[in-house]
């Protein structure tokens, strides 16, 4: 009896403190901003990888010479002004009295040291700096950039590019970047310093990641955060039931089924437009034998009539109103309306068409089609695994057998993605950071020079002319003649089937009504525009 | 022979199992319940409409197709398809199907392990006895299906995901079995205390039969009865919690789909309205545990003395 008793009197005092600690923990000025995704930041290092999700959610600790506003204009980060001293020099007037956020002032050193850590070993942003020659200290506050050949758009290319301090990765052992393909780590893959407006209270990788506003920070803040708190919730349902129930305030991604009927549920706000991302299917065209294929002695991807045959088995319309519910535009090209370089009339797919793609099969000696496997991220795209599921379906029809094998993007990209480029047939993604097609084509479709330039040609789909034609785009200054050139290369690449370009996808956000956010286009979402009311 | 069968089959149906059997209509129902689960997931390669498993059949327009009865219904697909346009009903078939052989082998491999380890610990008492049991009281204070995740995860984390999808099922079923020995290990070490000291394996001790021939030979059928109760309950359970596992994406992966993973796929399309992806496979796994846990009562009474 004595014991029931003490315990219903526990328990009551246990109801009545609670809520009272929760009201002395939240003062009144307290703006917890809570927001979710299904996959996580897979490294807090900003030259981890180049990946949308990744750069965007470090560019709130680490910040570029030159940012972007919320419509995408350059903006004075780091760098208070900048110009071209000469047609291969841009120059570079850096933000006196900036200081990290452990106290050491932002100097020149740290952006030279910053250059060589993103183009050193283990970094995979080194792509943004093909054209750089020599990144040159002439004073504390002054750097130049000497590029190999007239860089017109060099500035666009270096605005996902965060600072980070000289004496921190010194003292912390973090001079190189960890590569994630190797499954490295070290002191700066869980730890962040930087002189953003944010800085890393704390760190659970795959689970929560806390972010608190950096006191020190020499702009006038225009968000009204005190913390922010980032979740990681794989299930597309459970993402959304956290949001409606008001235990988170932004989902990032939201399932394209469940959007409908979030537009009609009171307190939320559905944020959507088209990303200037094309999502696609390449295809492992270097190796004489394919990783993973029961064909032997020979690449059937070395054979465009294999790949067109490909192109015409998969049915990117069906893909859009199923899959993703009318929210995808197929597209031909490897970038979307919106960049600079896309032209409605090269836009033009082959015509979905099994039979055409049996036929070709048979006419590259498939007639009984073959085994392969098809690699895919099951959290990086929308539906990203439903899509592979419905192109192994399709590939199936016309006797092309796919196992398919759908993995977390942590996994997944240190699987696909150079060195190791260790994949048959996979899919991926890509927004231009630049909005330029150059960066596309630079990155994703030149043949590999194992540096920086065909990084991500995972495939490693190659054509001399091709090349040329990029290299000659990268130096053009006259606008017409190189919109002509960017043309030009579309048409070899879509009728070479370099890739498969599916579609652009939607971006679709999601938020309860008392958040005051900017959606933008290229999926970046940096926190310093975000207000809670 | 035929007389003996015949003879064996008069005696069953004059048994008093039997007998409580005829006079419990639920028990009839959840055993003709259990027995179509049983016909249909076992013989889904014939029975089923579709065969999920044949990608090249699937029709990606046919996708959210719902039941026949709402509108648009297409009575090809009688309770509607999936996200990929899969006939949910053969889904099922098939998904039952893996889902009780991940439950039946992972029965039997409790089974086994739990009662020998009940054997050797009942029969031999003393140090063997303590430790066995100590460990049995360790594990039966954490909860099955943590155990599960945790063997799981270790597993996985040994193999990496493509070699564990392949073997997933295998892994599935040490798991849920490693999880489940406890039961039958108490058990059966229980009945073997009261067995042991009983004269006829005192006299088969006499004789001089090895220990391990009198524990198989003359104790074990003794103490069977118990364990067949527990096997029968535990079948439900297993299946529940790979249905759990799977459903947490820690099971089986979607390309040869029990029940929990349908459950989990369907989960995504809740919200939007296709509540039958999720709907029908969760009835299925509901009935079915039902079903066959009315059965496991069943037979815990009828061989219960103190009940008749």
């Amino acid at each position: 009896m004595r014991l029931r008793t003490l315990f219903t009197v526990a328990a009551l005092g246990l109801t009545m403190a609670l809520p009272l600690a929760a009201v002395t923990s939240t003062p009144a000025a307290a703006k917890t901003f809570r927001w979710a995704n299904d996959g996580d930041v897979n490294s807090m290092d900003p030259y981890a990888r180049n990946e949308t999700f990744l750069l965007s959610f470090n560019l709130n600790i680490y910040e570029p010479l030159v940012r972007r506003t919320a419509d995408l204009k350059k903006d004075p980060g780091l760098a208070t002004e900048w110009k071209a001293t000469s047609p291969t020099v841009w120059q570079f007037k850096l933000r006196q009295g900036v200081k990290f956020s452990d106290g050491t002032p932002f100097t020149a050193d740290d952006v030279v040291f910053s250059y060589g850590r993103a183009v050193g070993p283990g970094s995979n942003i080194g792509t943004a700096f093909a054209s750089v020659k020599e990144v040159r200290k002439i004073d504390d506050f002054t750097v130049e950039v000497e590029t190999k050949y007239p860089n017109p758009i060099f500035v666009d290319e270096i605005t996902n590019w965060g600072i980070m301090s000289k004496a921190w990765c010194e003292k912390n052992n973090a001079v190189n970047s960890a590569d994630l393909t190797k499954n490295e780590e070290n002191f700066a893959t869980r730890n962040a310093m930087g002189t953003g407006p944010f800085m890393l209270k704390s760190r659970e990788p795959d689970v929560k990641t806390v972010l608190v506003p950096n006191p020190g920070w020499w702009d006038k803040p225009q968000h009204n955060l005190t913390e922010v708190v980032f979740q990681r919730i794989a299930n597309g349902a459970t993402r959304v039931a956290a949001l409606k129930s008001g235990e988170i305030d932004m989902v990032y991604t939201i399932p394209p089924q469940d959007v409908e009927p979030l537009k009609k549920s009171d307190g939320i706000s559905v944020l959507e437009g088209p990303e200037t991302r094309v999502v696609y299917l390449g295809f492992d065209q270097a190796r004489d034998e394919l990783l993973y294929s029961n064909i032997k002695g020979k690449n059937p991807f070395k054979d465009p009539k294999v790949r067109l045959a490909f192109w015409q088995a998969i049915d990117t319309d069906a893909i859009k109103t199923r899959v993703m519910r009318g929210q995808s535009q197929p597209v031909a090209l490897m970038w979307a309306p919106g960049i600079n370089g896309y032209s409605k009339d090269v836009d033009v797919r082959p015509k979905y068409d099994p039979e055409a793609s049996k036929k070709l099969l048979a006419e590259a000696g498939y007639d009984k089609g073959f085994e392969l496997t098809l690699d895919c991220p099951n959290d990086r795209y929308v539906n990203d695994e439903a899509i592979c599921q419905a192109v192994t379906a399709m590939l199936a029809r016309v006797g092309v057998k796919v196992t398919l094998r759908a993995q977390n993007r942590l996994k997944y990209f240190a699987q696909i993605l150079g060195p190791k480029y260790d994949t048959s047939f996979y899919m991926l993604g890509w927004t231009p950071a630049t909005y330029d097609a150059h960066n596309a084509m630079q990155a994703l479709m030149q043949t590999r020079d194992n540096k920086q330039i065909g990084l991500f040609n995972v495939g490693g789909w190659s054509n001399k002319k091709f090349d040329d034609l990029a290299n000659t785009i990268a130096q053009e200054l006259d606008q017409p003649k190189r919109d002509a050139m960017i043309k030009e290369a579309a048409i070899i690449h879509r009728d070479e089937v370099g890739h498969i370009p599916l579609h652009q996808q939607y971006v679709v956000w999601a938020a309860r009504k008392n958040i005051d956010l900017k959606q933008q286009a290229d999926n970046m979402f940096p926190l310093r525009f975000v207000k809670v009311n | 022979m035929i007389a003996r069968l015949s003879d064996g089959l008069r005696r069953a149906l004059d048994s008093d199992i039997f007998y409580s059997f005829r006079n419990s209509p639920l028990t009839i129902l959840s055993a003709v319940v259990t027995l179509i689960f049983f016909i249909g997931a076992f013989f889904s390669p014939w029975l089923a409409p579709h065969n999920p498993f044949d990608v090249a059949t699937l029709n990606l327009m046919d996708a959210f197709t719902p039941p026949v009865w709402l509108p648009e219904g297409n009575p090809i697909y009688p309770i509607g398809t999936d996200d990929q346009g899969r006939d949910l009903l053969s889904a099922i078939m098939y998904g039952t199907r893996v889902s009780l052989v991940v439950g039946f082998c992972s029965v039997a491999f409790a089974m086994v392990l739990g009662v020998s380890l009940g054997l050797i610990s009942g029969y031999f008492g003393g140090m063997v006895d303590s430790v066995i049991m100590r460990v049995a009281d360790v594990q039966l204070t954490f909860p099955a299906i943590l155990i599960a995740l945790l063997l799981d995860g270790v597993v996985r984390g040994l193999m990496g995901t493509e070699q564990h999808d392949n073997l997933a099922l295998m892994v599935l079923v040490f798991s849920i079995g490693l999880s489940y020995w406890v039961q039958y290990a108490r058990t059966v070490r229980g009945s073997v205390l009261v067995e042991r000291n009983k004269e006829y394996v005192q006299a088969a001790r006499v004789i001089g039969l090895p220990s391990v021939l009198i524990m198989i030979r003359h104790v074990l059928p003794n103490v069977l009865g118990p364990v067949l109760v527990i096997a029968t309950i535990n079948l439900a359970l297993a299946v529940i919690t790979e249905a759990t596992l799977s459903f947490l994406g820690v099971g089986l992966p979607p390309t040869q789909p029990s029940l929990g993973t349908l459950i989990r796929i369907g989960n995504g399309f809740l919200f939007s309205g296709e509540w039958w992806i999720t709907v029908f496979p969760g009835i299925a796994l509901a009935v079915f545990v039902l079903a066959v846990n009315l059965l496991g009562d069943w037979l815990r009474d009828a061989l219960n003395p103190r009940l008749r």
